[in-house]
């Protein structure tokens, strides 16, 4: 039947590049709706009432928020190139580091990066801890899904590429090739997919994103 | 005899749950399990003094609860209790249905990012600032209160995964009688009170809770204090 999809997002926002690589990845067509954190559209407060937050799937009107829960939603609904693996252990163990990704390292990371410079070196060192335990687990695989990329890495976006802008604008040193070789290289491998490498935002652009954001924040103290 | 057969198909399973006995997310996993029929041993933890076992089985988070299958540990209780449902399917916890199935998933969501930070920090706070964390609990409830609308329970008919998770609530009902808090009440909050007892007195449900007057001394002494609230 018809099939109407639309995805209400943000540009810069990693949660929002998440859901457009799963869907890029089954073909699915679907309508992009950016829009302005700052002044919220009546279809974003409509459709995520509870959080106000981006990405918001809409599948035929309906709307489903949280970017992991939406990715699970999407492999279920459009089994092409599937994102999640077949057997019940693997999948809890996807989950497990998906979760582990967006509840310790993304804060993590974020944190070491917006910190005060007195905070720093410890909210690196706690960064590092989430890197290394990443970098343990990839091991020498490919992606974390194996020969590709699979939930995990869609989850990871966040540390493939938007960690090396923050640390070009912030100046601050994260994922080090001395200090996370196989985790560098994981990075290069997935920013180099063309399914990946289509969906990210400009450098440039992101990189004057967050420089105003370190602008504004020094101006208010 | 057939039936037999069919049901041999399964190998010898071991199925082991480190948890302990006042944790609200280990208890989940025993809802799920006794729900659906799975025989499993049970370890109570020292959190004090972790077992070898558990920092073999959880070394990322050291943390309970853990459920071993075959000696293959997960942990994360929103993690386990999918996989209880992807392994044992009868009884299912999660729906069939893609989209209600991420509804289940969101609101689960909701209680362990929301609702569970919220209600550790009341029963941590005083005064003024326990105050405006009640009237948080009580926003997040009032939500969570226009997703049951009429039904019996959140996943329906039956016991679903966010009624699983929902047991958060049970833990608050504690710790505002522990503490001499007023958070959920029938008053405020008729159709999740009447949740809150249907969940309570669900049979299975109620096997898995932490003995009453030990939860409440347990609450007591860990939250409580001797100075008087300002």
């Amino acid at each position: 039947m018809a099939e109407e999809v639309k995805l209400i997002g943000m540009w810069g926002s990693p949660f929002s590049r998440r859901v457009e690589i799963a869907l890029k990845l089954k073909g699915v067509q679907y309508e992009y709706i950016d829009v302005d954190l700052t002044n919220k559209s009546p279809l974003l407060l409509k459709s995520n009432p509870v959080h106000k937050k981006v990405p918001v799937l809409l599948h035929n009107g309906k709307p489903i928020a949280e970017s992991l829960v939406i990715l699970e939603y999407i492999d279920e609904t459009w089994k092409a190139n599937p994102i999640l693996p077949q057997h019940p252990y693997d999948r809890a163990m996807a989950r497990f580091w998906a979760k582990y990704i967006d509840e310790k390292c993304l804060p993590a990371l974020w944190n070491a990066c917006w910190c005060e410079k007195k905070d720093r070196e410890k909210a690196v060192e706690e960064g590092n801890v989430c890197l290394k335990t990443l970098e343990n687990e990839l091991k020498d695989k490919k992606f974390f899904g194996g020969e590709s990329i699979g939930f995990v890495d869609i989850a990871a976006n966040f540390i493939g590429f938007w960690v090396g802008v923050l640390e070009d604008v912030v100046g601050v040193e994260l994922l080090t090739i001395d200090k996370f070789p196989i985790l560098c290289k994981w990075r290069d491998e997935y920013v180099g997919c063309s399914v990946i490498k289509e969906n990210l935002p400009s450098k440039e652009k992101l990189g004057a994103y967050f420089r105003t954001r370190v602008e504004s924040a020094s101006q208010s103290k | 005899m057939a039936a037999i057969s069919l049901q041999t198909e399964t190998m010898a399973e071991e199925v082991k749950l480190f948890g302990t006995w006042a944790s609200v997310f280990s208890r989940r996993i025993e809802v799920a399990l006794k729900l659906k029929g799975v025989q499993f041993e049970y370890i109570e933890e020292n959190l004090s003094n972790k077992s070898p076992a558990l920092l073999k089985y959880n070394p990322v988070h050291k943390k309970i609860p853990v459920l071993v299958h075959n000696g293959k540990p997960v942990a994360e209780s929103l993690v386990i209790l999918e996989y209880i449902d992807e392994t044992w399917k009868h009884n299912p916890i999660l729906p069939t249905d893609p989209y209600e199935k991420a509804m289940a998933r969101f609101w689960a969501k909701y209680i362990d990012d929301k609702l569970l930070p919220a209600a550790i920090k009341v029963a941590m706070s005083k005064g003024e600032e326990q105050k405006g964390v009640i009237e948080e609990i009580q926003k997040q409830l009032k939500t969570l209160e226009s997703e049951l609308k009429e039904k019996k329970f959140f996943g329906g008919e039956s016991l679903g995964f966010v009624d699983i998770a929902a047991n958060t609530i049970v833990w608050l009902v504690v710790a505002q009688e522990a503490l001499g808090m007023e958070i959920l009440t029938e008053e405020k909050f008729p159709v999740l009170h009447g949740w809150y007892q249907r969940l309570v007195d669900d049979a299975v449900f109620k096997e898995c809770m932490p003995p009453r007057e030990q939860h409440l001394s347990f609450v007591k002494v860990r939250f409580g204090s001797s100075t008087p609230s300002k």
